[in-house]
């Protein structure tokens, strides 16, 4: 399954090893894998922030997230690729969003997950609520650009 | 006919609540079940919306046991 929605803290890079065995990969029939992982930071627009929740839409963001892989694969000459994003409540310095492509030279990968980001940053229903030092919220009302 | 009503986010926190059911007699539009669900509020300009889990426009007809949702714009990655 190339979407997975998780909501807990998760290491990424043994995710990711997991994640790659289930994928259907040959070993020796990629030559490009491109990963790209979003922390949580504990600064935002010129504020500390302790701790952040990530609310979504169910169902709308698995269908939205399993569509952007399916354009990437449509538009990029590309192997695999697969979407890990958090949801609920999170720390600063855990992995918000793991992004991986798979493809037999590096141009497609490259590009790939760039797209992937981009399109899950504007499509996929996702909103972040910021705790900030003194205990209020507040949410997050744009992105920042790219 | 029945529409399940669902709000997001800022937008849930600002309506108080997370959703509604509108009962509606004929075809009504996503901007109508706005106004049903929310008594005439006035949409906030950056407001985007959904029928069934898909991206819509608020001229979209809509059908008995449909869900519309109402959400600000997304912040996630």
């Amino acid at each position: 399954m190339p979407v997975i929605i998780v909501n807990q803290t998760f290491e990424p890079w043994s995710e990711l090893q997991q994640q790659t065995q289930a994928l259907s990969l040959r070993p020796g029939s990629y030559g490009a894998s491109n990963i790209f992982l979003g922390t949580m930071r504990d600064f935002n627009e010129g504020d500390d922030v302790q701790a952040m929740t990530l609310e979504h839409y169910p169902g709308m963001t698995e269908k939205h997230l399993e569509a952007i892989i399916e354009e990437a694969k449509s538009q990029f000459d590309i192997d695999e690729a697969l979407i890990i994003h958090r949801v609920g409540p999170i720390q600063p310095a855990e992995t918000i969003v793991l992004t991986a492509v798979w493809s037999a030279h590096r141009k497609a990968a490259f590009d790939a997950n760039r797209f992937l980001m981009e399109e899950l940053k504007h499509r996929a229903p996702f909103w972040k609520q910021e705790t900030l030092q003194n205990g209020s919220t507040r949410w997050v009302e744009k992105n920042t650009p790219g | 006919m029945s529409i399940q009503v669902r709000y997001f986010a800022s937008l849930g926190d600002q309506l108080g609540r997370q959703e509604d059911q509108v009962q509606a007699e004929g075809p009504i539009t996503v901007a109508e079940v706005w106004q049903q669900a929310t008594d005439g509020l006035p949409m906030p300009p950056n407001i985007l919306m959904a029928v069934n889990q898909e991206y819509a426009e608020t001229d979209q007809t809509i059908n008995d046991g449909d869900e519309v949702a109402f959400f600000p714009p997304v912040t996630g990655g």
